[in-house]
């Protein structure tokens, strides 16, 4: 089981409020991933949620049992480090060991489950090698197994592939999301890459300036974002915010569009008018960066190949049915 | 990448603080070794002449040099283990957060800043003496009487001595290395249920493992060659108790005058010590490669 809730979680560094009251319901066996900006406390939250950080405020319930008071390691989470923290002088088997080994559990259970864990993470060959000779990755699938050798009631992740390059990083964000459906054990993660969260989770907390901004699946925060804040977040490239007449014509201060949601028409009627000024071909997608006059800079995604260039005129044409609306707050207005 | 002429150019420029320092090193040993092969009495003037290797062997029967040899093996190691044992407590204490850190790690480095000649001073007539020390004094107040150090433990008074001026050095060297080690292994460690003396002997101490070696290396090459807390407070004695090497080869040669046994000392504190270098490269070096 893993069920773990926050009420009205605080915390504050001195007179700086970090987090200003949380409130979140993450279910047993899910995967929420915790998306925001630098500096939004979501690094911070993980860090109350796993003990290493005391609360300001507010209750920590894991299995509906606050747990505040309660020391990290009696909480039944394990957690991998952005650096991964592996034990330099400790071989992989030590490493994963460690956790067991505090515990006081059997050397023989020990290597029976040190051995099916790196089995699980392919590190069977790699048990007697201390952590400097192995790759990024394998670092990584060390501190995973370091992890899940506990069997914890929920993992912990704090930008786990963020030191990895580009191509390894998708492939251990496959892993980890197999992994934790296989293991059916809680995950939180923390990102700041929007597109790990939208792949990753079955639930996203956005956060920012210390508060969490939306909680939901990727789909409903990309298609009902409650704000402007939500909206530029999620989604890549940005949507693209409009002011001004339009926007009043619709009701809103401010109107959104998905690049993806504006047709692209050469020299067209009706829409929007303006010239690319930028065009990148992706040979996938066409990502075109439109100098729309009054306004402003407006992405627009054509999928396939387009031939146009720097200096074209064309107008976009947006999806009615997909323009978000935003009130003077920035929260939006749902028809 | 170096080219040819690169490496000519660097060996040539290199030359002539190499020559320099080739030279400095070699006439004083090559005149060593000349003087230890000679009669050479400084209160007999004159009668210089070659005796082959007596020097070696006066040397090596003196019942001095045992003595002396064992005396300098017990404070080496003595030092060496009060300033570890001791440094790695007052290293892990400095590197917590308290109010007024900066001058409390001032002051535990200060020893090492005052030169051993004046700290043998201080400790010698300020706090060990048996009348008007400060030792003497607390012994007192509890009715006890005053130990007389350098009478009663004269060794043991020079270990402390010494003990005092490198504890310093120990505790920086591993409070430096204590300030590299990841924030987040701790907290991996805390994680994974490790108590604070676990994380102590499964985390830090193995972090120290170098450290520690650097320490052994530097100290040990100094240690063999204490002489002015010797000299300041014993001047050797009683008897031979705190004669080391470095003293013995000086009381042949300056109370003595025997110039050839001094020589043929020094020669042979020399092999000694290589000797201890190379067991102690064997034992702990091993601990510096990466």
């Amino acid at each position: 089981m893993g069920q773990i809730t926050l009420q009205g979680v605080q915390k504050s560094f001195g007179p700086v409020h970090i987090i200003k009251g949380a409130d979140l319901e993450i279910a047993d066996g899910s995967f929420v991933v915790f998306v925001g900006p630098s500096g939004c406390g979501k690094t911070t939250l993980l860090r109350l949620i796993a003990g290493l950080e005391d609360v300001t405020g507010g209750a920590i319930l894991i299995d509906g049992r606050n747990v505040v008071d309660v020391p990290p390691a009696k909480r039944g989470l394990s957690m991998v480090f952005q650096s991964y923290a592996l034990y330099p002088h400790m071989s992989v088997r030590g490493n994963i060991a460690f956790g067991l080994k505090m515990a006081g559990v059997a050397k023989d259970e020990i290597n029976r489950k040190v051995e099916a864990a790196a089995a699980t993470l392919n590190l069977t060959p790699y048990l007697e090698r201390k952590p400097r000779e192995l790759s990024g990755g394998q670092r990584q699938r060390v501190a995973i197994g370091r992890a899940i050798v506990r069997e914890p009631k929920a993992f912990l992740f704090d930008e786990p592939l963020s030191n990895l390059d580009a191509a390894l990083r998708v492939q251990m964000r496959l892993e980890v999301t197999r992994l934790q459906k296989q293991l059916g054990t809680t995950a939180i993660y923390v990102t700041h890459d929007q597109v790990e969260a939208m792949t990753m989770a079955d639930k996203i907390v956005v956060l920012n300036g210390g508060k969490i901004e939306q909680y939901g699946s990727p789909l409903e925060l990309y298609e009902k974002p409650n704000n402007l804040f939500v909206a530029g977040f999620i989604g890549s490239p940005k949507m693209n915010f409009v002011t001004g007449e339009l926007a009043k014509q619709r009701g809103a201060t401010t109107i959104g569009v998905r690049p993806e949601h504006l047709k692209v028409e050469r020299d067209g009627q009706g829409g929007w008018h303006g010239t690319v000024s930028v065009a990148e071909h992706l040979g996938s997608d066409t990502f075109l960066y439109v100098d729309a006059g009054p306004l402003g800079m407006l992405t627009a995604r054509y999928v396939g190949e387009l031939d146009l260039h720097p200096g074209d005129k064309v107008s976009l044409i947006p999806d009615p049915a997909r323009i978000h609306r935003f009130d003077d707050s920035g929260k939006s207005i749902h028809a | 990448m170096a080219t040819q002429q690169t490496q000519l150019l660097a060996r040539t420029l290199l030359t002539p603080a190499v020559a320099l320092l080739f030279i400095w090193m070699i006439v004083p040993l090559a005149l060593t070794i000349y003087f230890a092969t000679l009669h050479y009495n400084l209160l007999d003037p004159g009668s210089e002449s070659f005796v082959g290797l007596e020097n070696f062997r006066y040397f090596l029967t003196d019942p001095a040099f045992l003595a002396s040899l064992q005396n300098t093996l017990v404070l080496v190691g003595s030092v060496l283990a009060i300033t570890i044992i001791l440094g790695v407590p007052l290293a892990l204490l400095l590197d917590q957060q308290v109010v007024g850190l900066s001058i409390v790690r001032l002051m535990v480095i200060a020893p090492f800043f005052v030169m051993p000649t004046v700290s043998a001073l201080v400790w010698k007539n300020l706090l060990m003496h048996p009348v008007s020390g400060l030792f003497a004094w607390i012994a007192h107040l509890f009715g006890l009487p005053a130990i007389d150090w350098f009478n009663d433990a004269p060794l043991f008074s020079v270990i402390l001595i010494i003990s005092w001026q490198w504890l310093p050095f120990a505790t920086l060297i591993l409070l430096t290395a204590l300030q590299s080690l990841d924030e987040e292994q701790k907290e991996a460690a805390e994680m994974d249920g490790a108590s604070a003396i676990s994380t102590f002997i499964y985390i830090t101490l193995p972090h120290l493992a170098r450290p520690i070696t650097v320490v052994i290396l530097i100290e040990t090459i100094f240690l063999l060659t204490v002489f002015a807390e010797i000299f300041v407070t014993t001047g050797g004695g009683p008897g031979l108790q705190t004669t080391n090497i470095a003293f013995l080869i000086y009381s042949q040669a300056l109370i003595q005058y025997d110039v050839g046994s001094a020589s043929a000392g020094g020669l042979v504190a020399v092999v000694l010590a290589n000797i201890v270098a190379f067991f102690l490269v064997r034992i702990v070096g091993r601990n510096l490669e990466a």
